[in-house]
């Protein structure tokens, strides 16, 4: 080509790019969203009603999640890229509490705007907002409700099996598990750490990853070590789905034992409702995903920080427990209420 | 020397020697004893809890799925390659099935038999890479791991269909999870097809030029080409039927957890290479054994099982599993340098 049509070129390309640029200057907030999978309904519901708010509010959205629950490096890697891309603001529910907060300083350093929803951050001001259920306090209600439905028999011929989610105590799995403990009427000790309490009524803690093959597995070892197990907790529905098998394969799904659980999924829900959960605590994942969005868009628009609920340090976006046996002093919804404003 | 005397080799091997014979030949000797020892020590330990039938035909179960993925492995091991995706496929294989059932509204039996031949077609889909492509096969099923996770989503939509859904409309998916009871001993008729099928691999692998063939490409894939075996029929077909397996691993997993469920699966494949190794299996193809495997898969279990009941943090479960390893691999190169 000759030198003409070569300078030509090049003024086309760089008024197409200076175009593209200058349009992008004037171009959307991008809010990112980052889970821990993108197999559990409740990050699927997430990451709807996060898209759906930004689509709203006339935003640009990234969403990105971990392989397996506990998958850090993915994680690290999305803020790394959402800073690259120039967002705005990050959504997160961490796998790793606490190995994820350098990363997140980093953003935060970038001028970003971190909040944790879901799981709150080690320590939590880590971010500079967490929007989340009172995971200690959906704990306590199901705990609560335990005690209350075992009447006199929960202080002295109760038999409880715990079905955690990872060894390395993420603070949602310590806070729920810590909270049914205090709801129950057992002493936690220090309420950081599951594990040091010394109660006889404790048969033991698995770990089920929070699948229903974990469930499965954790149940069927905790009954080896005590058949008795008349109390179950477990981390989230998919868990107590898979306990509920191994009590049925074990012959002691007859209502014998109360089997407890977090979330408020439309299928956990559903199984309130099939008597193979006793209660459960629901949660309100697409509130905190919209709230989130929003608070978000606010911050790059006039650099508020959104503060946190009354008396808390995070914003609390409530919790409700379900079950069709309702105890006396508790509140609580039926499971055909819950299945209006489920998720998933 | 009279020109009677043919040349040979002298007989003359001394006991180390011979015991070192004897174990190249039959390598899965060692897996079994460490399966004694361990039944053993954690008999000593935990005590009737443990050593209990309800408590061994429980392990038994327990291992069951991870045992299928296991058989699949070791015909890919044997043939010195692997597959890291064979988790994968057995949570899209029950995927599969579950939204044909449920959600397509396809008679089950049919969902059943399409899922398994998804299985089938994901593990063809290996094979292809492997031999036609001649690329290696741990990044070929490392790149197939992620692409197979990716379908489980998009076809699941993140979403589980309850245990009361499939009983009532799909029965036949959770038979894997129906249960025998023997005596004291309780088993599933998914660790019968499991056991059933361990018996038809070895078969296969120790009855039949087929199974030759296998031991043949993975000892010395050359030597096999120059001996009139075409590697590439045997390397696909293996990978073909190793998909197929993990697609019944992935109806045994809907039996065990009565849903069908995109979550797990995700240390499945990692698991069963380890049931593989500790069972005296090669990483470097040509020597192994389905009974070894199933040995391997048995040592997990019990090891997972025992420490449990013996109240110790899951922590040291995982130590013991990578000790375990480590003592397998080790003395599986041990054994090669020796025989050289």
């Amino acid at each position: 080509m000759s030198k003409r049509s070569w300078l030509a070129c090049g003024a086309a390309i760089a008024t197409l790019c200076l175009g593209v640029s200058t349009a992008q200057a004037q171009d959307d907030i991008l809010v990112g969203l980052i889970t821990k999978t993108d197999t559990n309904p409740f990050f699927v519901k997430m990451r709807e009603g996060a898209s759906e708010k930004a689509k709203e509010l006339g935003v640009k959205f990234q969403a990105f999640a971990g392989k397996f629950d506990g998958d850090n490096d993915t994680q690290v890697q999305a803020v790394e890229n959402l800073i690259a891309a120039g967002a705005k603001g990050i959504l997160i529910v961490a796998s790793d509490t606490k190995a994820i907060v350098p990363t997140i300083q980093k953003a935060r350093d970038a001028g970003l705007l971190v909040i944790a929803l879901d799981t709150p951050l080690e320590p939590m001001d880590a971010a500079q907002a967490t929007f989340a259920t009172d995971n200690f306090h959906a704990g306590e209600l199901i705990g609560e409700w335990a005690r209350r439905s075992m009447g006199d028999e929960a202080a002295s011929k109760a038999h409880v099996a715990f079905i955690d989610a990872h060894e390395s105590q993420p603070t949602v799995d310590v806070a729920r598990d810590q909270g049914f403990m205090k709801g129950f009427g057992i002493d936690i000790k220090d309420p950081a750490r599951r594990g040091d309490e010394d109660d006889a009524r404790i048969v033991g803690h698995e770990m089920g990853e929070g699948s229903e093959v974990g469930g499965r597995n954790g149940m069927e070892t905790l009954l080896q070590k005590n058949f008795d197990v008349n109390v179950v907790y477990t981390i989230n529905e998919p868990t107590a789905a898979g306990a509920w098998e191994a009590l049925k394969a074990a012959g002691k799904a007859d209502g014998s034992v109360l089997v407890t659980s977090v979330d408020g999924g439309c299928p956990g829900v559903k199984n309130v409702a099939d008597g193979v959960i006793g209660a459960t605590s629901m949660q309100f994942p697409l509130l905190m995903a919209s709230l989130g969005v929003e608070a978000i868009v606010e911050h790059a628009k006039n650099g508020t920080v959104p503060a946190p609920s009354e008396g808390l340090t995070f914003t609390n976006t409530g919790v409700k427990l379900v079950t069709d046996k309702p105890v006396e002093g508790l509140e609580s919804i039926t499971s055909e209420e819950a299945l209006k404003i489920c998720w998933g | 020397m009279s020109s009677d005397d043919t040349p040979h080799f002298s007989e003359h091997a001394g006991p180390g020697r011979r015991v070192i014979n004897f174990l190249h030949g039959n390598p899965t000797i060692i897996p079994f004893l460490v399966l004694v020892i361990g039944l053993a020590i954690f008999s000593l330990i935990v005590g009737k809890r443990f050593f209990h039938p309800f408590n061994l035909s429980l392990v038994l179960q327990q291992v069951t799925v991870i045992g299928m993925l296991a058989l699949a492995q070791t015909l890919i091991i044997l043939t010195a390659g692997i597959d890291l995706s064979v988790g994968a496929i057995m949570v899209l294989s029950s995927v599969a099935m579950g939204q044909m059932a449920l959600t397509l509204g396809l008679p089950p039996e049919i969902a059943l038999l399409a899922g398994i031949a998804v299985g089938a077609a994901c593990g063809a889909l290996n094979g292809l890479l492997i031999t036609w492509l001649r690329l290696p096969p741990f990044i070929v099923t490392l790149g197939t791991w992620s692409i197979f996770n990716a379908f489980v989503q998009f076809w699941s939509g993140g979403q589980t269909i309850r245990q009361q859904e499939i009983a009532a409309d799909a029965a036949i998916l959770q038979w894997t999870g129906t249960a025998l009871q023997l005596g004291a001993w309780r088993l599933t008729l998914g660790s019968v097809l499991m056991l059933g099928l361990a018996g038809l691999l070895w078969y296969m692998l120790n009855r039949t030029a087929y199974g030759r063939h296998i031991y043949a490409v993975g000892n010395d894939p050359e030597a096999a080409r120059l001996s009139g075996i075409s590697t590439r029929r045997v390397l696909f077909s293996v990978y073909l039927i190793a998909g197929a397996i993990c697609g019944l691993a992935g109806w045994v997993l809907i039996g065990r957890i009565g849903a069908v469920s995109p979550l797990g699966g995700g240390s499945a494949n990692l698991d069963s290479i380890t049931a593989v190794v500790i069972g005296g299996t090669s990483l470097f193809g040509g020597r192994g054994s389905i009974l070894g495997t199933l040995i391997g898969a048995l040592i997990v279990g019990f090891f997972r099982n025992g420490l449990a009941l013996a109240g110790l943090d899951v922590l040291w479960q995982e130590f013991s599993i990578g000790c375990l390893i480590i003592m397998a691999v080790g003395f599986d190169q041990w054994l090669r340098r020796i025989s050289n």
